[in-house]
């Protein structure tokens, strides 16, 4: 890797991260978003936006204390769902950051791009407008349903606020969306479509048809009755996963111009890993190997090898399935117990398409700060795996790239691998 | 009903469906440059009405509402 060069070893734009933003089950600014990551306590509690008593599974993470009339006005309210408005405060909270150092960014809006990961959209919303149509009938239906719920109302938000005129896409890769949006964002830059990007995601979809649908599938924790114990990767116990939403972002800029307005840099995105298991709707594929293949990818795409990941933020979602076929993946790459692997699903619960932002945020801050939060409710790693699982405490590691992953329903893998600033 | 009763219904929904203050509500407040309302706006507008009277307004009733006026007047025809 070129380090003192602008361009990386494939002579593309090199990418600075330069704002982070996260609402989130466990805290809607940096500082206690970090200081919750690291406490071990999990945010999984009984369901307070609707009555869940009917449920089968009443437990979730929430974000609490989300304060709507900072970020839109009460009309825009009005005419957004949830999953958008989380989605637009962590962009503009990852911009306020952006621009908390050095000269503010001067770009041209049209070379101003926004990927945004979204697994579902306003399920909110169209659930409540289906009520609508019973109870009242057809010509009771909001006018606003469409605009809410679509999956790309979230980017269209962002667009529309920032003023931001250059590609805006939203990514619908199920849980891998948010991992997938931050490095097709990386690309824009790399590729020189774009001089900024914002990558994020946003999810809210925690409603009584989607929890029950979710269970349905026997992927949720059936621990309703133990909510703070009931998200726990890698753990031999483990029976499920918990519900979350928020929403997570990532300003990227190209290297030159970041340097160039004095931007505070976090870290660099390196490498970038996609692919498709082709093996099963939702069920990972023996083995982990497209889950395996992936990381590769990320790790050819960065030119490093597999030793230079200093720790594994993984996508450890507390299901059986998923956890087993990503320990297999992690082992095959990095060999038995190499990398330090820690899953921030068990304080925050599974966001869904918001699952890798704010995994990138995290993964961000530990490479930065040296330290890796520890996975909560880790009491025994199932015996199968043969991973070095960071629990108990928050552990501190030397400075080196981390990797995070997320894998979707659909086969979908992504990977993306961050380096710190140099 | 009397047209200032009509008035104050209208006011009402306004306010609420538009986000608008309930002194921004006369008759002569244009929907598009005084209040703001798109025409998503309208249709939740003309669908709070329908629900606050009872009545039906098909769309083709709504050509040449661009008034808070037009709208009174739109509802006390279908009161009539």
């Amino acid at each position: 890797m070129l380090i003192s060069s602008h361009l990386d070893h494939r002579g593309r734009h090199r990418v600075a991260i330069t704002g982070l933003g996260v609402m989130s089950p466990a805290g809607n600014d940096l500082a206690t978003f970090w200081s919750r990551l690291n406490s071990g306590e999990s945010c999984a509690k009984r369901i307070e936006r609707f009555d869940p008593s009917e449920l089968t599974v009443q437990i979730g993470c929430e974000v609490p204390d989300f304060d709507v009339s900072a970020y839109v006005t009460p009309k825009e309210a009005r005419r957004l769902d949830r999953v958008s408005i989380l989605g637009f405060a962590a962009a503009a909270d990852a911009l306020a950051d952006a621009n908390a150092h050095g000269t503010p960014i001067e770009a041209d809006p049209s070379r101003c791009g926004i990927i945004a990961g979204v697994g579902i959209g306003g399920l909110i919303t169209l659930e409540e407008q289906i009520g609508v149509m019973i109870e009242k009938g057809p010509n009771r239906v909001s006018p606003f349903l469409v605009p809410m719920m679509m999956t790309n109302a979230t980017p269209a938000l962002v667009s529309l606020q920032f003023g931001w005129t250059g590609p805006n896409i939203a990514v619908a890769t199920a849980c891998a969306a948010g991992t997938n949006a931050i490095g097709d964002a990386a690309n824009l830059i790399r590729y020189g479509e774009s001089d900024v990007a914002i990558g994020m995601g946003a999810e809210s979809c925690m409603t009584p048809v989607a929890i029950s649908a979710f269970g349905r599938m026997t992927a949720l924790s059936g621990r309703t009755d133990d909510p703070s114990r009931a998200s726990r990767p890698f753990d031999e116990g483990r029976d499920g996963f918990v519900m979350g939403e928020g929403a997570g972002a990532l300003i990227l800029e190209r290297w030159d111009l970041a340097v160039a307005r004095g931007a505070r840099i976090y870290g660099e995105i390196v490498g970038y890993g996609r692919n498709s298991d082709s093996h099963h709707i939702t069920a990972p594929s023996p083995g982990g190997a497209g889950a395996a293949a992936c990381i590769e990818l990320a790790l050819q795409d960065a030119a490093i090898a597999a030793n230079a990941i200093g720790h594994v933020n993984a996508h450890g979602t507390s299901t059986p399935l998923n956890d087993a076929a990503e320990a297999e993946a992690v082992t095959k790459v990095f060999g038995p117990r190499a990398v330090p692997v820690t899953s921030t699903k068990g304080i925050t619960g599974h966001l869904i398409g918001a699952a890798g932002a704010v995994e990138a945020v995290a993964a961000v801050l530990s490479m930065a700060k040296q330290q890796v939060p520890p996975t909560a409710n880790l009491d025994q790693v199932d015996p199968a795996f043969e991973l070095d699982v960071v629990a108990g405490a928050t552990r501190a590691i030397p400075s080196a790239c981390a990797l995070s992953n997320s894998f979707g329903f659909g086969g979908h893998n992504a990977s993306l691998i961050v380096s710190p600033a140099q | 009903m009397d047209r200032s009763h009509a008035l104050e219904a209208v006011r009402e929904v306004a306010t609420e469906v538009l986000s608008v203050e309930a002194d921004q509500i006369v008759e002569s407040a244009r929907f598009k440059e005084d209040l703001d309302a798109d025409s998503l706006d309208l249709v939740e507008l003309v669908m709070g009405l329908e629900e606050r009277f009872d009545i039906q307004v098909p769309e083709e009733d709504l050509d040449g509402v661009t008034t808070i006026g037009h709208a009174v007047d739109l509802v006390l025809s279908k009161l009539s």
